[in-house]
């Protein structure tokens, strides 16, 4: 595998940890943040971060992965 | 006449001309038909996806969720950005497969990498069971909310039968060019309705978001946290769903085929970048549900939350605007539903299973031959027999998902080999089967789709170990 395909696998396991795995640590609605109960809250906040990590993976293999054959545009 | 009635059909009939206008250059073949050429760029690709994506069942759905169940509604807002996140590894990988062997539809790579007939006409007729009560689904989502936003003026089966065929008209012109111009229309305006309705009830009834929240956590604490208003969807339940959607979203044969319509490889990755904003939306339909709730409590089905509240609080032509919106954003799925289970029954199960000598062009034919033969079934069931498919409808996304290992290892595991993948999609089928009907769905508190793709995954793999790989002429990378 290359390196720039590893990192993106590692930012892309960010959502499936927060959005999956942490949802039983913050399942509650105290605290309120914004009006939103905290659960929607944390929900949302990763949903809205999930194109920014994927657009981080996208440059890391750019940078670090050799370029590819069909990969232009 | 109404002001609604005039807005709703006047959107339903240009869009249709619209769609059918979009065809009208091209000479139609399998490669225009089905995958645009290949020639879609970013904004379009979107565009589309998210066409497929944000049906009348997310409209009415997730507000009838957010009504009647309370917090499980969030898995809606969970599963698309983890479908988006594994669509930036799988995509790009499938549409530099999809280009080198010129492959149309989600069958066509099965025999393709794993050199087998069999296992494609399997894949195509799972596909094609799994997408017409999804079909049906939509269809029945048409009627409601035109009859419903029409003031009962133009009945559901008018509603259904008039959109429905003019659907078809322009699938069988233009193919899915058609329903990616429509899907522009279509997004302007579900996004606006969404907009006005999501940020405008909560303001008008409790002057905002936070003060509507404050007012639904006293009068029903228990709603906002899992497993809300709901006995068993519980932490563990939201968790192996949003796994289960998230992993099995892109194994819908016609969201899979749409990614063959890209122009390249970084298209398709860039996209998957920007989709999750498309997400956003979702959160203004929860508003309205849980507005609903507490402005007009006791419905018998929270389904009709969104509709009903739009009609308390809005002018009719208003809800005019609503119901057109809600028809276009059937009309689009529902366009790209027809033209891959005609497709897949015309080139992988007629084709590949009986005659693989047949030329393009019979089966171009006999593609636009099956719009026909499916718009008629379809309308003949939606309004005739309307009860009869939904329950096929809860093996629909369990059943796509079984594909996940074949499409996943198949694209980056040179060992997985046919016998692994045909013994794991029938073992998961199986698995789903027996525990829906069974009732034991959720099993252990899982969805059974999950139970489902766990045993399948094993299954693959362990096969796959003990049989000899074969991969026919299917090159993994250009460098081979």
């Amino acid at each position: 595998m290359q390196k720039g395909t590893k990192y993106a696998l590692l930012m892309a396991a960010i959502p499936f940890v927060t959005l999956v795995f942490a949802l039983p640590l913050v399942n509650r609605i105290q605290p309120l943040v914004l009006g939103l109960p905290f659960i929607l809250f944390w929900i949302l906040s990763w949903v809205i971060m999930t194109p920014l990590i994927l657009f981080i993976a996208y440059t890391l293999e750019k940078k670090f992965n050799a370029p590819e054959e069909g990969d232009e545009e | 006449m109404n002001s609604a009635l005039i807005i709703i059909f006047a959107t339903i009939v240009f869009s249709s001309l619209l769609g059918i206008y979009a065809g009208r250059k091209l000479k139609m073949n399998l490669e225009n038909w089905t995958v645009g050429g290949r020639r879609f760029g970013i904004i379009i690709i979107w565009l589309l996806m998210a066409g497929e994506i944000y049906t009348t069942f997310t409209f009415l759905g997730a507000s009838g969720w957010a009504y009647s169940k309370g917090a499980p509604t969030f898995y809606i807002l969970i599963y698309g950005a983890l479908a988006y996140t594994l669509s930036f590894f799988i995509l790009p990988a499938l549409w530099k497969v999809g280009k080198r062997y010129g492959l149309h539809t989600q069958p066509d790579f099965f025999i393709k990498r794993y050199d087998s007939r069999p296992l494609g006409v399997v894949v195509a007729l799972i596909g094609v069971f799994s997408i017409i009560p999804y079909l049906q689904l939509q269809l029945a989502g048409l009627g409601l909310i035109v009859e419903e936003a029409s003031n009962r003026a133009i009945s559901s089966h008018v509603a259904i039968v008039i959109s429905f065929i003019l659907t078809c008209a322009f699938v069988y012109t233009s193919g899915i060019r058609g329903a990616a111009w429509v899907a522009v229309i279509k997004d302007i305006m579900m996004v606006l309705a969404v907009a006005i309705v999501g940020i405008g009830v909560p303001y008008i009834y409790f002057g905002g978001f936070g003060k509507m929240f404050r007012a639904l956590m006293e009068q029903r604490p228990h709603h906002l946290v899992l497993p809300g208003a709901t006995a068993h969807m519980d932490v563990l339940w939201v968790m192996s769903t949003v796994l289960l959607t998230g992993l099995g979203f892109y194994m819908w044969p016609h969201v899979f085929g749409s990614a063959f319509s890209a122009k390249s490889a970084k298209i398709i990755k860039r996209n998957a970048i920007i989709m999750p904003f498309y997400q956003i939306p979702i959160l203004l339909v929860f508003m309205v549900g849980f507005t609903a709730l507490l402005v007009i409590p006791g419905l018998e089905n929270g389904d009709m939350a969104f509709l009903a509240l739009v009609n308390k609080t809005y002018p009719t032509w208003f809800m005019g605007f609503v119901g057109a919106a809600g028809a276009v954003t059937a009309m689009v799925p529902s366009a790209i539903l027809v033209l891959f289970a005609s497709i897949l029954l015309a080139k992988n199960v007629y084709q590949t299973g009986f005659n693989p000598q047949a030329s393009e062009e019979r089966v171009m034919r006999l593609s636009r031959l099956m719009v026909l033969v499916i718009t008629t079934f379809a309308l003949v069931f939606a309004i005739f027999l309307p009860q009869e498919l939904v329950f096929l409808l809860i093996f629909g996304y369990d059943g796509v998902s079984q594909f996940f290992p074949g499409v996943v290892l198949g694209l980056f595991w040179k060992r997985v080999t046919k016998a692994g993948v045909f013994s794991g999609i029938i073992a998961g089928i199986g698995i789903v089967v027996l525990l829906i009907l069974g009732g034991r769905d959720p099993f252990l508190g899982l969805n059974a789709g999950f139970v489902g793709l766990i045993v399948n995954s094993v299954i693959t793999i362990s096969v796959s170990l003990i049989t000899k790989p074969s991969v026919g002429g299917f090159k993994f990378s250009t460098k081979e």
